[in-house]
């Protein structure tokens, strides 16, 4: 089985799990607030870790390229405060323009 | 069940679309990682849950182990149990439906929820039935057609759009960036997964980053 199966399979079955077993405990388990602190702050470490690698590394070397330019026109956007869709597409357009025009 | 209040309805369907509209940039990031339009469907159909999907495509297509993926997305994923424990005593519903309230627990079914607090418990549920099936609809509607105009174009990143996906990422972030502490650890995360990068194997340096969370975690009173 490829890789990609299993990341379908395997991200699937947890996903669920989590979700299905937060409906499944005593709220009490987890309602302490240090959890619920660590939980607000996971997705910021992680996603922020996601956009970093995703932008500047390529096949485990950091790399300055188009997608950098790309990055800057989001964040723009967002300080913009421009919708989802708008952030994306502009970021993907500027880096496609900086691969054929520069 | 009783009457829907229009402004739950004009929340929940307004949500949905816009949610679901990034269903799109999903579908093209999955098929531009070497998943195809099947596999990037099935993941919408059955984890559901963007920021999980976004990662385990991510990592995988940056060359990351199945694992690596699979624990990056799922640590992304475990908010949505925080979220069912607070949404379960709301519903209380048993067996199917638990299943299916279970698989619509997601940021967006969650906050529209609670943000019906003022209208009384049954707009709650209103709210959450209704845009969890939602952003549902549209977010499996949306990964199809992202994925088929992908197909269609080829290989994203040889038309240099690769950008699209940490755009994504950060669009998922920014509105979660709300105290200076939030914007520092974010700042840390980003430069420790630069850092482990060409030390580690792909997807790792991600995963490190937890262990930053679960210190400013705990340093927040």
């Amino acid at each position: 089985m490829s890789v990609m199966w299993w990341g379908v399979i395997g991200t699937s079955v947890i996903a669920f799990a989590l979700k299905f077993t937060g409906h499944s405990i005593p709220a009490r388990w987890l309602s302490h607030p240090k959890v619920q602190a660590i939980n607000l702050q996971i997705p910021i470490a992680l996603l922020s870790a996601l956009v970093a690698v995703q932008t500047f590394t390529s096949k485990s070397k950091l790399e300055l390229d188009h997608r950098a330019l790309g990055l800057g026109v989001a964040i723009v956007a967002l300080l913009f405060r421009a919708p989802f869709p708008v952030v994306v597409i502009s970021a993907a357009v500027t880096s496609a323009a900086v691969v054929h025009f520069l | 069940m009783s009457a829907i209040a229009p402004a739950t309805w004009r929340d929940s369907f307004s949500v949905s679309l816009t949610v679901g509209a990034y269903g799109i940039a999903f579908g093209a990031a999955g098929v531009a990682a070497g998943f195809s339009v099947f596999q990037s469907c099935l993941l919408s159909l059955l984890t559901f849950s963007g920021a999980s999907q976004f990662a385990i495509v991510g990592v995988i297509g940056a060359g990351g182990s199945a694992l690596s993926g699979i624990t990056t997305a799922s640590l992304l994923g475990i908010r949505n149990g925080l979220y069912g424990l607070r949404m379960a005593p709301l519903l209380h519903v048993k067996g199917l439906r638990r299943v299916v309230a279970a698989q619509i627990t997601i940021d967006e079914s969650t906050g529209v929820a609670l943000s019906q607090e003022e209208r009384g418990e049954a707009a709650m549920r209103q709210g959450f039935w209704l845009t969890g099936f939602g952003v549902y609809i549209f977010w499996n509607i949306f990964t199809l057609v992202g994925a088929l105009g992908a197909q269609a174009m080829g290989d994203p990143a040889a038309w240099g759009l690769d950008a699209a996906v940490p755009a994504a990422f950060l669009g998922l972030v920014w509105p979660r960036l709300k105290k200076n502490s939030d914007r520092i650890l974010a700042a840390s995360a980003a430069l420790l997964s630069l850092a482990l990068t060409p030390i580690l194997p792909a997807g790792i340096p991600i995963i490190s980053t937890a262990i930053l969370a679960v210190i400013f975690g705990l340093r927040q009173r």
